[in-house]
C-alpha cells in the first residue's frame, strides 16, 4: 500500500540524503577540479568532523548549554568541526598532496588512499571500534504536511545544506578567491604566470572542500545518532559517485548528482530489499564511469570546471 | 636557514597540537592528557628528529648531498649478490622452518606466504601493468567460495574444483577489467573498489547461496594420493593435507610455482608488453602492442592467482566468512606491493614478511597495525616511491640516471 504520504515522506528522506551527499561530493568535486586527485581521505575527514563534535557537544550538553542555548550550541559546533578539519584538510596536503603534485598519478593515489587507512585507524584507536552514541538533541517533534512527517532536524539539516551551497556558489563565483580557485582549475600554469598564489588558492580548496564534508559529517551524527570510525568509507564511495554522475570537477554538478544518489538509494531501500541498496549504488556508480565518464550533463572529455 | 627551520618546527608543533589532543585525548568529556601527549610527543620527536637530520646535513656541505642514500646502497649491494644463492638461501630456510618453529610459528608462515602470492599476482596488475586494483581481495573471495560451495553442495575435491575457481577468478578479473580498460588512474581506482564490495555484499546478503555472514564451513582438507604396499599389493593410499606443516609445504609449493610463473611472464614479450603500457600506454599502443589485450590478461592472470591462494585459504581454515575480504585486506595487500617496490618480486617477498610477521610477532603491536600500513603507504610515496627493493628495469633506469647526473656535473 503506497499513499501519497509514504512517497512523499520517501522524497523528504531522500532529499535529506541527498544533500548529505551533495555536501560531500563537493569537497571532493573541488579538489578534483583543483590538483585531479580523488582525495581519499575525504571520508576520513568528514566522520573526524563528526567525532569532534561528539566531544564538543559532549561538553556543551554536560553543562546544560544544549537546551538553554540552542542556535549558540549549533553554531559552536558546527564552526569547531569545520575549523578542526579544515586544518586537517591543509595539514594533509601539507604533508601527503603537495610533495607528490607533479610525481606519477600512481603516487599521488596510493599517498592518499595511505592518508586515508592512517586517519581511519587512528580514529579506531583513539575513538574505539564500535559505534559511539551521539547526544540526541532534535526531538521525534516535527510537522506533518499531508501524511508525510518531518522532523525539526530533517528540517534543520536540509535547510543549513542548502545554506552552505549556495554560500560556496557565491564564493566561487562572487570573490576574487574564488575566481583565483577558477583560473587555477582550468590551467595552473597560466594563472601562475598572471601572479595568483597556485600554493595558496590549493590550500584553500582543501579548507573549503574539508569543512563542508565536516558539516555532512555533524549532520549524519545529529542525525542518525551514532558515528563510527569507518563510517566515512561507505560515504565516501557513494559521494564520489554523486561527483561523477554530476561530472567531477562541476559544483551544481555534485549537488544534483547528489540528489539523485541520494533518491536512488532512498527509493531502493523503500520499494526493494534494501539490504541491496549498496550492491545498487555501486553498480550505478560502475555503469556511469563506464558509459558516460563525463557525467551526465558533461560534454566531450572529462572537462574540469569549477 | 636553521631560524626557518626552526619557525617552521615550532608551527608544526602548533599544528599538530590543535590536531591530536582533542582527538586522541577526549572520550566524550573526559581527557586522557598522558595518552594525548605520549602521542603528541611521539610526532613532535619524529619532526626534531628530521630536523636535527636536516641541520646535520646542510652543515656537512651540498657535495654530501650528491651521495647515495643508504637504502639505495644496501639494495644495490643486494642486487650484486647472484640471485641463486639469496634464491636457494631462502627457500632452503622456508623447508627447514617447520621442522624448528612451533605451531604457532608455521601458522604466521602459512599467513605469510598466502599474502606473498596475493602480493605475487597483484604485482601483475600493479607493478607491471600500472593498473591500480583496489578490489583485488575480490578474487582472493572468489576462489574461496568456489572451493566451498563446490566442495560443500557436490563434494568435489580441492584439486578439481582449484581449475574452476581459477577460471571463475579469471572471468570476473575479466568481467571487472573489460569497462575499465578506457579509465584512467583514479577512477579505476574508484571502479575496483567499488567492485570489491559489491563482491563482498553479494556474498553477505545471498543467503541461500553463501549462507550469508554466517559463512560456510567443513570444507574438506586437500588430498594426496600416493603408490603404497598393503593388504598384499600395490594401492593408491590417500594422505589428508591436514597437519600445519603439511598445509605449510602446501602454500609453500603454490608460492614457489607463482614466483616463477611470474618471473618467467615478467621476462617475456608479455612481461615487457606490460611494462611498456604501465610507461606509456599511447606509445605503446602505437608501437603495436595490443594494449586491450593485455591489460585483460593482466587483470585475469591477478585475478588466477589470488583464487589459487583463496582457495587455499578456505581449505586450510575450512571456513569462510564475507567480513574475511574487507577492504582493507585489499590495502593490505597493495601495502606489500607498494612497499617492496612496484614490480619487484624480492621486493614484493621481502615486504610480505614485513608486514604480515612483524606485527604477529610482537602481538601488543597488532592494533597498530593498520595505522602504520598508512603511514608507511603515504611515506614510502613521498620519499621512496620505488620501494624498498625497486625492480631491477628501475634500478637500471636510476643508475643511468645517475650516471647522467654524474657526467653533466664534471
Amino acid at each position: 500500500m503506497t499513499s501519497t504520504g509514504f512517497i512523499l515522506q520517501q522524497l523528504v528522506n531522500a532529499l535529506f540524503l541527498g544533500s548529505i551527499y551533495a555536501l560531500i561530493a563537493l569537497g571532493y568535486t573541488m579538489v578534483y577540479g583543483i590538483i585531479e586527485l580523488i582525495n581519499f581521505a575525504h571520508g576520513e575527514l568528514f566522520t573526524a568532523g563528526a567525532f569532534i563534535v561528539l566531544i564538543v557537544l559532549s561538553a556543551l550538553q554536560s553543562v546544560g548549554w544544549v537546551d538553554s542555548h540552542f542556535i549558540l550550541t549549533m553554531v559552536i559546533v558546527f564552526t569547531m568541526a569545520m575549523a578542526y578539519v579544515a586544518v586537517l584538510g591543509v595539514a594533509l596536503e601539507h604533508v601527503a598532496y603537495r610533495p607528490l603534485r607533479d610525481a606519477s598519478r600512481l603516487a599521488a593515489i596510493l599517498s592518499a588512499l595511505g592518508m586515508s587507512i592512517f586517519l581511519s585507524n587512528g580514529m579506531m584507536l583513539s575513538q574505539g571500534v564500535s559505534d559511539r552514541a551521539y547526544p540526541s538533541i532534535f526531538g521525534a517533534e516535527g510537522i506533518t504536511v499531508m501524511g508525510a512527517k518531518i522532523t525539526n532536524g530533517q528540517i534543520f539539516i536540509i535547510l543549513l545544506a542548502v545554506a552552505l551551497m549556495v554560500a560556496l556558489q557565491l564564493f566561487v563565483h562572487r570573490t576574487r578567491l574564488g575566481k583565483a580557485m577558477r583560473a587555477t582549475a582550468q590551467n595552473r600554469t597560466m594563472s601562475r604566470m598572471l601572479g595568483i598564489n597556485i600554493d595558496q588558492t590549493i590550500r584553500i580548496t582543501f579548507i573549503i572542500g574539508p569543512a563542508l564534508g565536516a558539516a555532512a559529517g555533524v549532520m549524519v551524527g545529529l542525525y542518525y545518532g551514532a558515528v563510527r570510525f569507518d563510517m566515512g568509507f561507505i560515504f565516501m564511495i557513494k559521494a564520489f559517485a554523486a561527483a561523477i554522475l554530476g561530472g567531477i570537477g562541476s559544483i551544481p554538478g555534485a549537488m544534483i548528482g547528489g540528489l539523485i544518489i541520494g533518491g536512488v538509494e532512498v527509493l531502493w531501500a523503500a520499494f526493494l530489499p534494501s539490504a541491496w541498496k549498496d550492491v545498487t549504488t555501486f553498480t550505478l556508480l560502475i555503469l556511469v564511469l563506464y558509459f558516460k565518464p563525463s557525467g551526465l550533463w558533461g560534454q566531450g572529455d572529462v572537462e574540469v570546471r569549477v | 636557514m636553521i631560524r626557518q627551520e626552526i619557525k617552521k618546527l615550532a608551527v608544526y608543533s602548533v599544528f599538530l597540537a590543535i590536531l591530536i589532543l582533542p582527538m586522541v585525548g577526549f572520550r566524550t568529556t573526559h581527557f586522557e592528557a598522558e595518552r594525548a601527549f605520549k602521542v603528541l610527543g611521539l610526532f613532535i620527536a619524529i619532526l626534531v628528529a628530521n630536523f636535527v637530520a636536516k641541520v646535520v646535513r646542510s652543515r656537512r656541505g651540498e657535495d654530501q648531498l650528491q651521495k647515495v642514500s643508504l637504502g639505495d646502497r644496501i639494495s644495490l649491494r643486494f642486487a650484486e649478490i647472484p640471485k641463486i644463492y639469496t634464491l636457494g638461501l631462502l627457500v632452503a630456510v622456508a623447508a627447514v622452518f617447520p621442522l624448528l618453529a612451533d605451531n604457532y610459528m608455521i601458522d604466521v608462515g602459512i599467513t605469510c606466504l598466502i599474502y606473498v602470492t596475493l602480493g605475487l599476482g597483484l604485482n601483475i596488475v600493479v607493478g607491471l601493468c600500472g593498473l591500480l586494483d583496489l578490489g583485488y581481495i575480490a578474487f582472493y573471495a572468489v576462489g574461496a567460495y568456489t572451493y566451498a560451495l563446490l566442495n560443500l553442495r557436490f563434494g568435489v575435491s580441492f584439486w578439481a574444483s582449484l581449475p574452476a575457481g581459477v577460471l571463475m577468478g579469471m572471468f570476473l578479473g575479466c568481467v571487472i577489467g573489460y569497462p575499465t580498460l578506457k579509465m584512467r588512474g583514479d577512477y579505476l581506482a574508484i571502479v575496483t573498489m567499488g567492485f570489491g564490495e559489491i563482491i563482498r555484499l553479494v556474498l553477505n546478503n545471498w543467503d541461500k547461496l553463501t549462507a550469508g555472514p554466517n559463512g560456510l564451513f567443513g570444507m574438506q582438507k586437500p588430498t594426496l594420493y600416493y603408490p603404497a604396499f598393503h593388504d598384499g599389493g600395490l594401492h593408491l593410499s590417500v594422505y589428508s593435507i591436514k597437519t600445519l606443516p603439511a598445509l605449510y609445504y602446501m602454500i609453500l609449493i603454490i608460492a614457489l610455482l607463482t614466483l616463477v610463473g611470474i618471473r618467467r611472464l615478467n621476462d617475456s614479450r608479455i612481461g615487457r608488453a606490460w611494462v611498456a603500457v604501465r610507461e606509456d600506454e599511447t606509445a605503446a599502443e602505437l608501437s603495436g602492442v595490443p594494449t586491450t589485450w593485455l591489460k585483460l590478461l593482466a587483470y585475469a592472470l591477478g585475478a588466477g592467482f589470488a583464487a589459487v591462494a583463496g582457495a587455499f585459504f578456505a581449505a586450510k581454515l575450512s571456513y569462510v566468512n564475507p567480513n574475511f575480504f574487507i577492504f582493507m585486506e585489499s590495502c593490505i595487500v597493495l601495502c606489500i606491493v607498494v612497499l617492496g617496490g612496484s614490480g619487484s618480486i624480492p621486493g614484493v617477498i621481502v615486504a610480505g614478511f614485513i608486514l604480515i610477521a612483524v606485527p604477529e610477532i610482537f602481538r601488543e603491536l597488532q592494533n597498530y597495525r593498520m595505522l602504520a600500513f598508512g603511514a608507511i603507504m603515504a611515506i614510502m610515496m613521498v620519499l621512496k616511491p620505488d620501494g624498498l627493493i625497486p625492480a631491477r628495469r628501475r634500478r637500471v633506469q636510476m643508475a643511468e640516471r645517475r650516471q647522467l647526473a654524474g657526467e653533466s656535473n664534471e
